[in-house]
């Protein structure tokens, strides 16, 4: 990178951590204390599977090759630094973004399980965000359906020979968008409105969706920025992470 | 970097700029309240006077709601621990890269030399 690419760099997440940070309030992620709480056990009895699995893939990944756990730590702060910007949206409301595509393009939906779920559980014990009882909601809707979707789009786009970047933009966007979509759902199912369920849940997503589309399409283009600064810088992790097979750079 | 490349990331963080920036002078006097609160809203209006069972662990600890300074101070603490692992590595990235190209071309000119040694001889 050039030094003035490198002063633009800096001076975009500066700027986007101002407006990020600017107006606090409580966002996204379905609220302590707000799910009833059978739902919260089925929740978490339905992630723990997943969990396992990301569990088990991380381990595989560091077995193969112990320099994995560069990507695997960037990929997982990439979540923390994205997941803590609140952005303000068209609606007039702010809302932040998962972050979860990349790690889920990089290594897999599996092991982003793991890392969405450390996210999940800082932002409930230290900032009253998401919470401890609805984790496992949080979880589901976050750390794995989004990943799951996100990586199905990027394989999908990789057989349809979509340009690669066109295909990393789609997949942590939708992933994005998914999530969000999971977590009407899951407030829907549990409160179901007069004339049920999709009544309940067009109610939800009504609330959540313009909001983050506009948020789907930063995150999906920052994760773009992500992997071509890393297509660039580390060439040698991106192939053992299984990301550059047989691809000519 | 590659030329190309360069390029695409300056338009994608304008872009990023913009679409962040906008709604804050576009909307002006909005709220910019948190999605989740306008959730729990919805949840308040179908199923009227609807009480939270559980409070979040740290605010039952101190009694009460987290400061709004104290919660973006802990959202800069998220963001800063991000920022600096990715930063670390990153930069261990980039110097590798810079040693490697020199090496190479290290390696390349020291062929040469060879080369044209064994011309001489």
């Amino acid at each position: 990178m050039t030094k003035g690419q490198k002063k633009i760099l800096i001076a975009s997440v500066a700027f986007a951590a101002a407006f990020g940070i600017a107006p606090t309030a409580t966002a996204m992620h379905i609220m302590e204390g707000y799910l009833p709480l059978g739902f919260c056990i089925a929740w978490g009895i339905v992630s723990l599977p997943f969990l396992v699995n990301g569990f088990f893939s991380i381990q595989k990944k560091l077995k193969e090759n112990g320099k994995n756990i560069t990507i695997l730590a960037m990929s997982g702060a990439f979540i923390f630094v994205i997941s803590s910007l609140k952005i303000p949206s068209v609606t007039g409301s702010c809302s932040h973004m998962t972050g979860t595509g990349l790690g889920a393009i990089l290594f897999g939906p599996g092991a982003v399980s793991i890392l969405g779920m450390i996210v999940l559980i800082f932002q409930a014990v230290l900032l009253a965000h998401g919470g401890l009882t609805t984790l496992g909601a949080n979880t589901f809707s976050m750390a794995v359906a989004g990943p799951f979707l996100s990586y199905a789009i990027y394989v999908l786009c990789k057989k349809c020979k979509v340009n690669r970047r066109a295909g990393v933009f789609l997949a942590a966007a939708l992933g994005d968008l998914f999530t969000y979509c999971i977590t009407s759902f899951q407030l829907a199912i549990a409160y179901p409105a007069e004339g049920g369920v999709m009544a309940s849940m067009a109610k939800f997503l009504t609330v959540f969706a313009p909001t983050q589309i506009p948020l789907a399409v930063v995150e999906g283009l920052l994760t773009v920025v992500v992997i071509i600064t890393l297509e660039n810088y580390a060439q040698p992790e991106l192939s053992n992470a299984g990301y550059l097979e047989n691809e000519k750079m | 970097m590659k030329r190309t490349d360069k390029k695409v990331i300056t338009a994608i963080l304008a872009a990023v700029i913009l679409i962040s920036a906008l709604p804050l002078f576009v909307l002006k006097g909005a709220e910019f309240g948190g999605s989740d609160d306008a959730g729990s809203q919805v949840i308040e209006e179908i199923e009227t006077g609807y009480e939270p069972w559980f409070t979040p662990v740290l605010e039952a600890m101190i009694g009460g709601e987290i400061p709004g300074e104290v919660e973006s101070l802990l959202f800069c603490v998220q963001t800063g621990i991000g920022v600096g692992i990715i930063a670390f590595l990153l930069g261990r990235f980039v110097e590798r890269k810079k040693w490697e190209n020199a090496e190479n071309s290290k390696s390349v000119k020291e062929k040469e030399a060879v080369m044209i040694l064994k011309d001489l001889q």
